[in-house]
């Protein structure tokens, strides 16, 4: 652990993976375990390591996003600069190419804003020839970004937790549920009103499954390509123990190696048992 | 330390559990390093079926205290996409494969074990008998006559070693070990998972999709040694042991009641290096005699790190590198 601050509602802790491979891709994911007393919190849990992509990675430097909520996460919460975590990973497919001709919309809930904070830093930074989006390059503009760059829209369930939108570069669109910053109401009634203005998007959405099943429904609606940064209870990380799965039209697939960025169309619903546990 | 398992030659004793881990997927997300440090020296497949299995519908896991249960349902490509698609690249291990099968008929075992038995790259079969055989409606590996009906119905359309791999929720397991042992089976496996489930606690109904489901993990592990230790007693075939088994020490202690090979399974979820460090830390205590009854304490309390690194070193931080 390389340190560990509170960022309104959430923690953001970093850690220093020497050893690990240069540029885990956006949207890809970690395990992590703190390295002691995992175990013997509520319940003598946790004892999986718990899963989370990175919110930003630079030479082997990673950032994860946490909000304390159960044994696992707030034990990692607790975690200080110094003190030991394990990881494994990356692991996972992430963030795909935009569709060709549209113009990124990257849609966050909660702490589902963490994987589009390195998404954003690669539309905005990363040379063209790592091949998966472009960008400007030497103070060019690419035809995106002419065209208006990207969209970035966030929702949150308060003021406290919004303070998380600091993390990007841009300054996002806000919805909060209780009004105290930005829009009151729904994230998805913001892209709504950005899917209504007619440019070709392509859709970058994590966040709890009420909204992906939202962002899903709305995207097959105006049929926009959209990406979904899923979760579901993993205990490996790597394919061993089938346990996330998640129902699409062509069956059950693992989430953990044939996601968790899921194209929107390959699902029937955002929305399953277990979904996001 | 090389280990003899029914004629097969092994590198050491330390296998996976049947489905706690996917080798295919594994050499995926780590790359061909993965085969070069493999964690096993032998490797189990994840059970194959007859006929292709999507599973049972999520959620499919419920972490417990130390441990998890799973209702994952024996997802699979079915007998044909197995021997098509995954035999070819399971091949490419190593060590030697153990491929274990599930019939829900002695009729379907027999195809299963025939079919698999005659490829090349197959050292051994391990039958999984936890499942209700659909004419009888029991348990095959629960009841010691299905058990041995179900080896008799096999045992002469291969040359191959059987293992039978015994489940935790029987009456009497030892007897279900003699009955296999009798019938011809070459060695036992065990525990399979303990019977479990879990509730909602937003609704009080039962969590896993699939209503129940087995408890791994080191919760089950002091239940998982006096099955090994009670079924060593019983047969002269050599037994598997396993069940929450985390560091050197657990393997030492299921070697010490009995068993000539362990397999690490839950703790691969965990750390997918684990077998590696279970090995080496086995190096290093297998010449020790067996701990005193009651005298022996886990060093790490029962709370085992996490540990990716190779080497006894427990507690050193780390990462997973096959590299």
């Amino acid at each position: 652990m390389t340190g560990a601050e509170r960022l309104g509602a959430y923690h953001l802790i970093e850690a220093l993976d020497a050893d690990g491979p240069p540029d885990p891709r956006p949207g890809q994911f970690y395990m992590l375990a703190a390295a002691e007393r995992w175990g013997g919190g509520a319940d003598e849990r946790p004892y999986l390591p718990r899963a989370f992509s990175h919110a930003r990675a630079h030479e082997g430097r990673l950032s994860f996003l946490l909000e304390a909520i159960g044994p696992g996460t707030e034990r990692l919460a607790e975690l200080r600069e110094g003190d030991g975590l394990h990881l494994v990973g990356p692991l996972g497919i992430g963030w795909r190419p935009p569709a060709s001709g549209t113009r990124p919309v990257l849609v966050g809930g909660g702490i589902g804003a963490a994987p589009l904070v390195c998404l954003e830093d690669e539309l905005r930074t990363a040379p063209a020839d790592t091949g998966n989006i472009d960008r400007h390059i030497d103070g060019k503009r690419s035809p995106r970004e002419a065209q208006g760059g990207y969209a970035l829209l966030l929702g949150f369930r308060s003021e406290a937790h919004a303070e998380a939108a600091s993390l990007f570069a841009a300054v996002p669109e806000l919805a909060t549920d209780d009004g105290s910053k930005g829009h009151r109401g729904l994230v998805t009634d913001l892209l709504r009103r950005e899917l209504d203005q007619g440019t070709p998007a392509t859709v970058y959405a994590c966040g709890p499954p009420p909204m992906l099943e939202a962002v899903r429904a709305l995207c097959a609606e105006q049929d926009v390509p959209a990406q979904l940064a899923m979760e579901s209870g993993m205990a490996c990380g790597y394919g061993a123990c089938f346990g996330c799965v998640v129902p699409t039209k062509a069956g059950y697939v693992r989430l953990c190696v044939d996601g968790p960025v899921v194209d929107a169309d390959l699902l029937e619903s955002a929305l399953f048992p277990g979904a996001g546990h | 330390m090389t280990v003899d398992l029914c004629g097969i030659p092994l590198a050491g004793p330390v296998l996976n559990g049947s489905g706690t881990f996917d080798a295919i997927a594994a050499r995926r997300a780590f790359g061909d390093a993965l085969l070069e440090r493999f964690p096993f020296h032998a490797f189990v497949s994840k059970t194959i079926t007859l006929a292709p299995r999507q599973g049972n519908p999520p959620p499919r896991l419920w972490e417990t205290p130390a441990g998890l249960i799973n209702s994952i349902g024996l997802p699979n490509k079915g007998l044909e996409g197995f021997l098509a698609s995954d035999l070819p690249e399971l091949a490419e291990l190593p060590v030697p494969l153990i491929v274990s099968v599930m019939g829900f008929s002695r009729a379907e075992l027999a195809t299963l074990v025939q079919r698999v038995g005659e490829r090349d790259e197959v050292a051994m079969i391990e039958l999984n008998v936890s499942c209700p055989n659909v004419e009888t409606g029991l348990v095959m590996g629960a009841d010691p006559a299905e058990t041995a009906r179900a080896v008799e119905e096999v045992r002469a359309l291969t040359g191959k070693p059987l293992i039978v791999k015994l489940t935790p929720n029987a009456n009497d397991p030892a007897a279900v070990a003699r009955a296999a042992e009798g019938a011809g089976a070459d060695a036992v496996s065990l525990v399979n998972t303990l019977k479990g489930m879990a509730l909602d606690p937003r609704t009080a109904r039962p969590w896993l999709g699939g209503g129940t489901g087995g408890l791994s993990g080191p919760a089950v592990r002091a239940v998982a040694l006096e099955q090994v230790a009670s079924v060593a007693r019983m047969v002269g075939i050599p037994v598997i042991g396993m069940g929450g088994i985390a560091s050197g020490r657990h393997a030492a202690d299921f070697m010490a009641a009995g068993a000539t090979c362990v397999a690490v399974g839950t703790e691969n979820f965990r750390d997918p290096a684990a077998g590696r460090r279970v090995a080496s830390e086995l190096v290093g205590l297998i010449g020790e005699p067996p701990p005193q009854t009651g005298r022996h304490r886990d060093p790490s309390g029962g709370h085992t790190p996490l540990v990716f690194t190779e080497g006894a070193g427990s507690s050193a931080p780390g990462r997973t590198r096959f590299a």
